[in-house]
């Protein structure tokens, strides 16, 4: 099925070209004239800020969205992609961002999941599953259960699931924000492998260093547009950033420590347990003092999240004390919790942030309900929330032709900004921030980032959780690393580099002689949840 | 102050236009369909709405229009709070009835002095269709189970009991002039009287309790549009989780909404009780929970759009006996009111993409930068 010739990028016909791309949602262009060749056989980057546009055009890609204007040319002839079906048709796979697999399926019946017309869903499927894992070197073994493997396993079962359905063209949409650096390494060899093999690789990403070392060919999107193809052999990472960003890199700065003596929130081996009884929080402890940024650094999925949701009365403790400014507030509701002075930014802001159907001000009053100036006795006070909000517009800059306007008409960016501008209202004594600046973009950033470190002069206690390693070096006092639901390590942020953290976050401890990653990381951009 | 607010006003200004669009949409399609069932059944749609409409707007008629109206409306509304919070109450109908019972009962046990008897029986239904629906809420948060089913049950218990309580020897006694039973009835000092219509040309009189449905109108608007309770309530119908983490606690809203929902239940018999019947009797409506869900759906939850709902169904009702007059069979207005539902229910989606559309590109052409998604 996934019979492909011979590596001749030069003579054969491009395996993806794209021709004055333009797409338009209500209000908003996200692409425009975009153009991109693809060569057969290589491995073909497209690098872009958070909101660039990347997203949008892969999805153009894959069939989910049609273009508004411009042709899509694949292995030579014009195709119309109007579904995903017919991509995968067109020898087009993606592998998504967040995997799709179903944990209490093994991987065999992970992979005939919705192909099984291709080879059955026994003997035959298996013996293609093994035959293909040789080939490409992605060492996936049939037979294991999902909820087994490790998050570089699953990436690869996924990559597999897409060449078992036949596809010869790979979209690999942010792939390394879930992996660590080690497992970075991994993918690329498999990348390698699969070039080498024959087969077109689409690599989406943000992360430049990761681009030049993996990559053949690297476009540049900004503001929905190519701006820019060059060989990674031409280029640098500087280079690239200024081609990205058309200007300087914001960086999270180092500073002087203003932490007092007061400690704002202390966590006394706070446990919390998932419903079958596993512990998702597992006994951590840790002080947070006034003017104090705190970051927690770990791979996705190691209990960040739970512990979140326990400090903020969203989940039940299970033992363990939690203690804001010496009050014990452990079996406190969120309302209580909120309204004694802790701000929070959530990590899903649609999920757990927002009222995505009402207007701005609604959504000011939403987490503060019964606060000053949202509420006056038990009547919500229009007049007051609106004036305020409309003070949160100007003083974050949150571009919006209104507060009347229902906030899903806004970007994602301006979204945020909103929200902080809102858990910075009141002076709150404690600010839990998941992910402040993720898919926002770099203007928001620099924006948020001002902001944390402006609360953080007056006094503020700060936890922060975020996934860019350079965000949490760069803003945090103390930086504890996060694994399996426990502080494993503690580390000075203004000595320890992104690869010794990633290192302690897979568990191997913060020793400064595994930093044998790849090359020192730039300056990320932040995580993508576009 | 002018300026800031004129937005706002006119957002409010095109949603109702866009409103009245999709109600005048769907009453056309639901003509349309209407008359193609009465032109297949060999009948002139044109005579059949003219009959329909020179009768339901004869002054007496009208006069009925507005007092099954007012029933209708708080039913809607009832139903309404539920659906605010994506709770759907299909209860109404049992709490209702077992209000009314309950309520009957007691009205007709005591003499009370005027004023403190009815407000009496106007709590004792609002208590019992408060209790029953928040059986359904506590078991919805303490269970698991959904309202849906356990009201639906909860439904077929209410008739059941009420078929055990009103016996002759427990809380019904023989209706005087006929071989109905009912309620003992309600003394004169409990009744609640007429408005007399004569400024209509109409001989019959409105319900009193017609302000009392204005009032529930009021006091729902007051309760979600301006209230902190209402905001929870709208929060956590919009998105749970983004209402749990605002400090919302989800479990007790839905227990208190279930409970506000049956409350405003038990008020649906009181203008019939005492303003016609003053007895409760097996020929007490049933059913008007489940139309109460429909006029809700029509009157998008909206306290007044709810009043021109209510209206309608209850115009298409009266009018709908000039057909019996006419040999036409009157349950052709079922089809019609089934296809009105239908109709705006898809038109309302339609009108909301539209409209919000239309907010996306005045937000990108205020903005006037190609905004990337």
């Amino acid at each position: 099925m996934t019979t492909t010739p011979a590596p001749e990028p030069e003579a054969a016909p491009a395996a993806v070209e794209l021709h004055g791309i333009t797409k338009r949602f209500p209000g908003v262009v996200a692409n425009h004239d975009i153009d991109i060749t693809v060569r057969r056989g290589t491995v073909h980057a497209i690098v872009g800020e958070n909101g660039a546009g990347k997203s949008t055009l892969m999805k153009i890609l894959y069939g989910m969205q049609r273009p508004d204007e411009g042709t899509i040319t694949v292995d030579g002839t014009p195709v119309q992609l109007t579904s995903p079906a017919e991509a995968i048709k067109r020898g087009i796979g993606m592998v998504h961002q967040h995997f799709m697999l179903a944990d209490n399926l093994t991987v065999l019946e992970n992979v005939v999941l919705g192909a099984e017309r291709l080879h059955g869903i026994g003997a035959k499927a298996r013996a293609r599953i093994t035959e293909l894992s040789d080939q490409y070197g992605l060492g996936v073994k049939p037979d294991r259960l999902m909820e087994e493997l490790g998050v570089g396993d699953r990436q690869r079962v996924e990559i597999l699931k897409v060449l078992y359905r036949g596809a010869h063209i790979l979209i690999l949409d942010e792939p390394t924000t879930v992996l660590v650096p080690q497992e970075v390494d991994e993918l690329f060899g498999n990348l390698r492998l699969l070039k080498r093999e024959g087969l077109t690789v689409i690599f989406i990403s943000h992360k430049l260093d990761e681009v030049l070392s993996v990559a053949d060919t690297i476009t540049v999107i900004r503001r929905g547009t190519t701006v820019g193809t060059v060989e990674p052999a031409e280029t640098t990472a500087r280079q690239l950033a200024a081609l990205m960003v058309g200007g300087e890199l914001p960086v999270p700065g180092l500073r002087d420590t203003v932490a007092g003596e007061r400690v704002m929130l202390r966590l006394e081996e706070v446990r919390s347990l998932s419903p079958d009884g596993r512990p998702v929080v597992d006994g951590v402890s840790l002080d947070i003092r006034a003017g104090e940024i705190v970051g927690i650094a770990g791979v996705e999925g190691n209990g960040q999240a739970e512990l979140i949701e326990t400090i903020m009365g969203m989940r039940p403790i299970a033992s363990g004390a939690v203690l804001l400014d010496s009050v014990p507030i452990t079996s406190w509701h969120t309302r209580r919790i909120r309204e004694a002075g802790v701000g929070y930014i959530p990590e899903d802001r649609h999920r757990h942030g927002l009222l995505l159907e009402s207007p701005l001000w609604e959504n000011r009053i939403l987490g503060h309900q019964t606060e000053r100036p949202n509420a006056r006795g038990p009547f919500v006070d229009i007049r007051g929330a609106r004036a305020d909000t409309q003070r949160i517009v100007d003083a974050y800059d949150v571009r919006t032709p209104g507060i009347d306007v229902e906030i899903n008409a806004l970007s994602g960016g301006n979204q945020q900004k909103l929200i902080v501008g809102r858990e910075m209202s009141g002076e709150p004594k404690v600010l839990i921030a998941a992910h402040p600046t993720r898919g926002v973009d770099v203007g928001a950033q620099s924006a948020i980032w001002d902001h944390l470190r402006a609360a953080r002069a007056r006094g503020l206690a700060v936890l922060l959780i975020s996934a860019d390693l350079d965000e949490l070096i760069g803003m945090s006092d103390t930086l504890h690393v996060i694994l399996r639901g426990r502080i494993v390590g503690t580390a000075d942020p203004h000595t320890v580099t992104p690869e010794q953290l990633g290192s302690a976050m897979t568990g191997a401890g913060l020793d400064p002689d595994a930093a044998a990653g790849p090359a020192p990381d730039a300056p990320d951009e932040g995580e993508d949840a576009t | 102050m002018n300026d800031r607010l004129s937005p706002r006003v006119r957002d409010r200004l095109s949603s109702l236009g866009l409103l009245a669009a999709a109600l005048a949409a769907s009453a056309v399609i639901a003509g349309a369909i209407t008359s193609a069932v009465l032109l297949a059944t060999g009948v002139d749609p044109g005579y059949a709405f003219a009959e329909m409409f020179s009768y339901g707007f004869r002054p007496n008629s009208v006069v009925a229009i507005i007092n099954q109206g007012t029933t209708y409306y708080i039913a809607a509304i009832a139903v309404a709070i539920g659906f605010k919070m994506k709770l759907f109450n299909i209860g109404v109908d049992g709490q209702y009835r077992l209000a009314a019972l309950l309520g009957a009962a007691v009205g007709g046990a005591w003499v009370l002095p005027p004023v403190i008897h009815q407000v009496v029986i106007i709590l004792v239904a609002v208590m019992v269709g408060g209790f029953w629906a928040g059986i359904a809420g506590y078991l919805k948060v303490a269970r698991g189970i959904s309202e849906v089913i356990s009201t639906i049950m909860l439904n077929s218990i209410a008739t059941g009991i009420t078929a055990y309580l009103l016996t002759e020897d427990r809380l019904a006694v023989q209706v005087q002039g006929s071989n109905n039973i009912g309620t003992r009835p309600i003394a004169e000092s409990g009744w609640v009287p007429g408005i007399p219509a004569g400024f209509l040309g109409a001989n019959n009189e409105i319900y009193g309790l017609v302000l009392l449905a204005a009032a529930v109108g009021v006091g729902y608007w007051l309760l979600v549009n301006r209230t902190r309770y209402g905001f929870d309530l709208r929060a956590t119908g919009q998105s749970a989780t983004a209402a749990a983490a605002s400090g919302v606690e989800v479990k007790r809203m839905v227990v208190y909404s279930m409970v506000i929902s049956g409350m405003v239940a038990g008020l649906i018999g009181m203008p019939q009780l005492l303003g016609a019947s003053h007895h409760y009797a097996l020929d007490f409506p049933v059913g008007l929970g489940f139309t109460g869900i429909a006029i809700a759906l029509l009157g998008r939850n909206h306290p007044v759009g709810i009043v021109f709902a209510a209206l309608l169904w209850a115009f298409l009702e009266q009018s709908s006996l000039a057909l019996t007059i006419h040999d036409i069979p009157r349950e052709i207005v079922v089809i019609t009111q089934a296809a009105i539902v239908l109709t705006v229910v898809v038109v309302y989606e339609v009108v909301h993409r539209i409209g919000r559309r239309m907010q996306q590109q005045r937000v990108g052409a205020q903005l006037g930068t190609a905004e990337v998604a």
